[in-house]
């Protein structure tokens, strides 16, 4: 059984919700990602999104923006984050899902990707501007290495192109909220609702639905029609108020964070 | 190879160039515009309004002229000028904005969003929506807002809603981020304008399909004058409009030598030009703003910055089917940095009479760098795709420092 075919399958079994926090790979630096991705999991995270930073990042809002800046400005990369994964992954249990645009991979070379993702005990991989047309040869890849590539569908997505995706869908099904950038702060509507209904018809894969999710008060609402509610923009908006002073200590960071995702764990479904 | 081998397949890939690289919630707006955009190409009411409004109200045809000042300087080939400089908000934008402009009111959308480099996209914008009674948002980034002073006026003359970008390099790259953002949120109700044959598709091929008329009527002109086809065209590249809606209506015309010329900045190092396409400059294939092409980046696939004198050029990616067109070896592409545009403006200044964009000024440059190599036979095309009185400040700033030194 893959790892997040299992983090749901238990899910299921003790009637929780699923909590998927995000953070960004090398914000402040890489040492506190490793301490966050173990204090996320410790935490009890269905799943850690961990953000592979962009420099052209079209589909995210200002906090996740500036969180990829930070990172950038320390010269992260892709081969320093499966580094630090390479080393530290026996410390965090929570199945972790790679997350980022589609320029970085394609340079790391797409082979060679999904060997370290593999080497690195990755479950996951979700390429935000790869649609489902231009995606077989990485979802080929992963697949021969029981990694799953993860597609987000949206409201504006047609029931034709539904079925389309959860042909080819495994893990879960990452269902956006309502149209836009990630972490901009408006009333969740009621798309994701009849969103998540219309991707029960076509698929029996989890769904987790994210964008918009800065409290438990939200968290509660989605999880009684998802399986899961994907926290980002609130985690990374944490951080940045965190780090925010020359000398910040990562103690405190971390200690911030958990105190955070607390809000999140433990939703009954 | 013929004209046809030159169109993209049905999910806009020029060989292994183009195709669509975007977020999920902009797939079914894109397949929307896809499919009003093959249906207006064989509306016959559209295609008529079209031609009205291009020859009435931009005035086209505009006219093919010979250089004869700038000819008799260079002492070569002949130096002719498509005079898109001469179009209605002076540059060869307003060909593409009224074409999609067209389009939104007929998949009644009335809000538009456009990014802008140089300005003369954004203005383009303005005025088609101000002609079609259509709200409009102008993206621009923030250094682009400070050298191009007249333009962001002329915008918000005509009732747009500037928005000055100020993330990542503030210039053309972030202004386009910034519009897909909005675009994300709001695509339901929004048209967005894309001002260059860059993007996803269907933007490469509706682009440069709205642009052809600079070929078409060149080639026509071209013929008519001296019953025979040029030899050489010559364009400036950023994205790639000006010189793909030369080049395309010629693409088939196998004597026809096509040279697209891209910024060569302060250096050959990376960061401090726009040559998507010389030999160590740092491009390379890969995935920005929608589309798969040669982009300027780092080992680690991060976008570089990228500089020229002219925000027009100013940019990190080229259009797809520039890449194919590379590959093929229809078109070879070239490059001029800045103080070689700077002569190239000055030189049409004193030659001809003509203020050209700095942007233009670039082609203006390797075209007489070129007519100096070639026999007084020969004829030389250049797209003069806009005029200059954007860039007075910038030039006047430069040639101000150099009297100083």
């Amino acid at each position: 059984m893959r790892q997040l075919e299992q983090a749901f399958a238990s899910l299921e079994k003790t009637k929780h919700a699923g909590f998927i926090p995000f953070i960004v790979a090398g914000d402040p630096d890489l040492e506190t990602t490793v301490e966050l991705l173990r204090a996320l999991s410790e935490a009890g995270a269905t799943a850690i999104e961990l953000g592979v930073p962009f420099s052209d990042p079209a589909a995210d809002g200002p906090v996740i923006q500036r969180a990829g800046q930070r990172a950038l400005s320390r010269g992260v990369t892709l081969s320093d984050i499966f580094a630090m994964l390479a080393e530290s992954r026996s410390q965090s249990s929570a199945p972790l899902v790679l997350f980022g645009y589609y320029n970085p991979v394609l340079q790391f070379g797409l082979r060679k990707f999904a060997d370290a993702a593999r080497r690195c005990g990755v479950a996951g991989v979700l390429v935000t501007d790869l649609p489902a047309e231009a995606a077989e040869p990485l979802r080929a890849l992963l697949h021969e290495r029981d990694i799953d590539l993860i597609f987000l569908v949206a409201p504006t997505t047609s029931d034709a192109r539904l079925r389309q995706i959860a042909g080819i869908a495994s893990g879960f099904i990452y269902a956006v909220a309502r149209t836009g950038v990630t972490g901009t702060h408006r009333e969740l509507q009621d798309e994701s609702e009849t969103l998540v209904r219309r991707i029960r018809r076509v698929t029996d894969l989890p769904i987790a639905v994210g964008f918009g999710i800065t409290d438990r008060a939200r968290a509660r609402a989605v999880v009684r029609y998802a399986d899961a509610a994907v926290v980002g923009s609130r985690l990374v908006a944490e951080i940045e108020t965190a780090t925010a002073e020359p000398k910040w200590r990562r103690g405190a960071v971390v200690q911030r964070i958990t105190e955070c995702a607390g809000e999140f764990t433990n939703l009954k479904k | 190879m013929k004209a046809t081998a030159f169109e993209p397949d049905a999910q806009g890939y020029w060989g292994a160039y183009g195709g669509r690289f975007v977020a999920e919630t902009l797939v079914a707006p894109l397949e929307e515009l896809t499919a009003a955009y093959a249906a207006l190409r064989r509306d016959r009411d559209f295609q008529k309004r079209l031609a009205e409004l291009r020859k009435d109200y931009c005035s086209r045809p505009t006219p093919l002229y010979f250089a004869a000042g700038l000819t008799e300087h260079a002492r070569g080939a002949r130096i002719f000028l498509k005079r898109e400089d001469l179009l209605h908000t002076g540059a060869h934008k307003i060909n593409n904005a009224l074409g999609q402009g067209l389009l939104a009111v007929k998949m009644g959308k009335r809000r538009i969003i456009a990014e802008t480099g140089a300005g003369q996209h954004g203005v383009a914008t303005a005025t088609v929506c101000a002609l079609l009674g259509l709200d409009c948002v102008v993206y621009m980034g923030a250094e682009d807002v400070r050298r191009q002073q007249p333009n962001v006026l002329r915008m918000r003359l005509l009732g747009a809603d500037v928005r000055v970008v100020d993330s990542g390099s503030r210039t053309l790259k972030d202004a386009i981020n910034e519009a897909l953002r909005h675009w994300v949120a709001h695509a339901r109700d929004t048209y967005y304008l894309l001002g260059s044959a860059l993007g996803p598709h269907p933007y490469p091929l509706m682009v440069r399909d709205f642009q052809s008329v600079i070929g078409e009527e060149t080639r026509r002109q071209f013929l008519a004058r001296e019953k025979r086809l040029p030899d050489v065209l010559v364009a400036c590249i950023g994205g790639g409009s000006n010189a793909i809606g030369m080049f395309h209506p010629f693409l088939g015309d196998e004597g026809v030598e096509m040279f697209g010329v891209e910024a060569g900045g302060k250096s050959k190092r990376r960061g401090e030009h726009a040559t998507r396409f010389a030999r160590g400059g740092g491009g390379k294939p890969g995935v920005l703003h929608g589309t798969h092409s040669w982009v300027l980046q780092d080992d680690a696939g991060q976008i570089a910055l990228t500089h020229s004198i002219s925000a027009g050029l100013d940019y990190p990616a080229i259009g797809p089917e520039h890449a194919f067109l590379r590959d093929k070896q229809r078109v070879r592409y070239a490059s001029v940095n800045d103080a070689d545009a700077l002569r190239g403006f000055e030189l049409l200044c004193k030659h001809e009479g003509i203020i050209p964009a700095l942007e233009s000024a670039h082609a203006i440059a390797y075209a007489v760098r070129l007519a100096r190599k070639r026999p007084p036979e020969q004829a030389i095309v250049v797209n003069l795709s806009g005029r200059g009185d954007k860039d007075l400040t910038t030039v006047a700033d430069t040639i101000g420092s150099k009297d100083s030194a």
